[in-house]
């Protein structure tokens, strides 16, 4: 235990440990090195202790396990987190800007009363603080911040870091909470699982992807033709999906799906972090916006600022052209 | 059920941001407000409850941008009550403040449900919600698309987001807060004949609540825009020659057929 450490939260999805969690180790081994502390791993759960082998980058594997955390709620995480961290006192604190990160940073914040960064995609020492640059307003501008007080919690933008093959002590440590956990006001009650029978677009080579520059649901049958016209599928933004206008089986990003196809054609899509969490690892990706300054220029290798409404028939007669 | 929303402004994305001189915020005078997209989705997920199950709407905002308008919006749209907290300068105050306050001027209204956006996209410290629900000292649950009322009594079941178009399906018992991501359904449109209408009969109540700045744990010292290692290679030209291109680098990459 010392305060130079830094305490990652690790995040089991089903049997595996979230891919998000790897950067975070990765970005706590860079710290450490820097502060002259240890990794902390702490996973919450009943498997905690099974997904010590992949939490070796850790010097420290902390698993607490306790009934209440057999599936998420907020209380119970918040509680246990809060409990390793007052053991421990790290440095810093690292969650990801997940579903669960977005709701035990904040809540661990407030308790201890402790600094929060929110988008955070770099961090190093600096004196007795931290210096943070995070992204905000949907990934157009940069902040510097400083960060006085420990510990800091850090949320981290999935993709900030590349996972490290560097591996630290890995010592496994169970534990259970000092007092069995209250189940809270909020109780998990099931899984609701996407309806089946839509297009899966983690399987295609091609996708067209439609963003808020759509503007009118008339508007996506002129993707659906460019996408008949390369052989793919459409998929959306998030407010394409909110609109209603595409199923949430067709959305990319943080809490749509993580597509990798051959071609990722982005139409009217700003590119703000949590949408390119999803579409990053595309072999080709290719952005027309109107915006010059759109993040998603930032991300694509070709790109074009015009109108998507007279583009989309444009390249769906050239394509047909080609084809002959 | 006796439901309260807080909503807020942010600076418009479509429009370019600018830096102050110091360099360390941005310039908020420069800056065209709207409202915050996840907060429109509480402002409907409170109006829908309301609509299933009966009871009231207050909405919450901090005097601050083009709210008048957001407001009266909001009762357009068929919110039954607008409070108005009162906030002196040109900057509206961090996350961490602004829920002190927001959690004093809500406290009397004596709320079951409290919903508010998840996410405002210029937050650093983020996430007003849970900040909100600890300074109220209510439970508190994020990322939530959609908001039923449940069979038991004095509870509601919230869908929380996650990877993969995957939900978790949560009890909630009220009292509490919901960052909510989106509504059941989205916004509803509302005439300008409606707002003006609520502009004639809809009466602001102002609330007592006072901004007290806190002690300050992160602190900017510059903002600037991302300078990527990479960027796209840009075509130009008309639409029928930007196709023509992109459909001959298709073609050199065998994604044509
Ligand atoms: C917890 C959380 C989870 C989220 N999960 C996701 C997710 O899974 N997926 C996701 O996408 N988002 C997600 N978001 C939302 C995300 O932050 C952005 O709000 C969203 O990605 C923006 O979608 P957009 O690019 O379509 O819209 P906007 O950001 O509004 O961008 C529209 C773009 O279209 C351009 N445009 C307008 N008209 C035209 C035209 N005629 N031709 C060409 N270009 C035009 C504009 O210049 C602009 O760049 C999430 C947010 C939170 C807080």
């Amino acid at each position: 235990m010392s305060d130079q450490d830094v305490l990652v939260l690790a995040e089991a999805r089903g049997d595996a440990l979230a891919d998000v969690t790897f950067e975070l180790l990765a970005a706590g081994r860079e710290l450490a090195r820097a502060t002259g502390g240890q990794v902390l791993a702490v996973v919450l759960g009943p498997n905690g202790a099974a997904h010590a082998p992949a939490l070796a980058a850790a010097d420290r594997i902390i698993a607490v396990d306790d009934p209440q955390l057999a599936e998420y709620s907020p209380e119970p995480f918040a509680s246990a987190l809060r409990e390793v961290v007052e053991a421990e006192q790290p440095r810093a604190v690292l969650t990801a800007s997940t579903s669960i990160g977005w709701d035990v940073a904040p809540l661990l914040a407030a308790r201890l009363d402790a600094p929060l960064a929110t988008g955070c995609q770099a961090i190093r020492p600096d004196g007795d603080g931290l210096l943070v640059t995070a992204s905000f307003c949907g990934g157009k501008m940069l902040a510097e911040c400083r960060v006085a007080a420990s510990p800091a919690i850090l949320m981290m933008l999935p993709g900030s870091y590349r996972p490290t093959d560097e591996t630290g002590k890995g010592e496994l440590e169970q534990r259970k909470p000092a007092a069995p956990l209250e189940p809270g006001a909020i109780a998990f009650e099931q899984w609701i699982y996407p309806e089946a029978g839509d297009v899966d677009i983690t399987q295609q080579d091609v996708l067209v992807a439609v963003g808020r520059g759509i503007q009118q649901q008339d508007n996506v049958e002129l993707a659906e033709e460019l996408a008949q016209a390369l052989g793919g599928a459409v998929c959306a933004s998030r407010p394409v999906v909110d609109q209603g206008w595409l199923p949430a089986t067709r959305q990319v990003g943080k809490s749509g799906m993580i597509v990798k196809p051959k071609l990722y054609l982005a139409l009217g899509v700003s590119g703000a972090p949590e949408h390119q969490e999803g579409m990053k690892g595309a072999e080709l990706i290719i952005a027309v916006n109107t915006d010059p300054k759109a993040p998603i220029f930032d991300v694509a290798h070709y790109g074009a600022e015009v109108d998507m409404l007279d583009l989309m028939p444009a390249l769906s007669e050239a394509i047909a052209a080609r084809k002959g | 059920m006796n439901i309260v929303v807080v909503v807020r402004q942010v600076p418009d994305l479509i429009e370019p941001l600018e830096i102050v001189p110091s360099g360390d915020a941005l310039d908020l005078d420069a800056a065209s407000f709207i409202l915050n997209e996840s907060d429109d989705h509480a402002l409907e997920q409170a109006l829908l409850l309301k609509e299933a199950g009966g009871g009231s709407v207050t909405v919450v905002a901090l005097d601050f941008g083009d709210v008048d308008n957001t407001l009266y919006t909001a009762v357009a749209k068929g919110a039954d009550r607008i409070v108005k907290i009162a906030c002196d300068g040109d900057t509206p105050p961090a996350p961490r403040d602004s829920a002190a306050v927001y959690a004093e001027a809500i406290k009397p209204l004596e709320a079951e449900l409290v919903l508010v956006g998840v996410q405002a996209h210029d937050e650093l410290d983020g996430g007003l919600s849970p900040f909100l629900a600890a300074a109220l000292e209510l439970p508190y649950v994020g990322v939530i698309r959609g908001v039923k009322a449940d069979d038991a009594p004095g509870t509601v079941a919230a869908c929380k987001e996650f990877p993969g178009a995957v939900m978790a399906r949560m009890s909630v018992k009220l009292p509490a807060v919901l960052g909510i991501l989106g509504a059941d359904q989205p916004p509803r449109y509302v005439p300008v004949s409606r707002i003006r209408g609520a502009m004639k009969t809809a009466q602001f109540e102002e609330s007592a609540a006072t901004l007290a700045a806190g002690e300050l744990l992160l602190s900017v010292s510059r903002l600037y825009p991302p300078a990527p290692a990479t960027r796209a290679e840009m075509l130009s030209g008309s639409e029928e020659e930007i196709a023509g291109r992109i459909a001959e680098i298709l073609a050199e990459k065998g994604l044509v057929k």
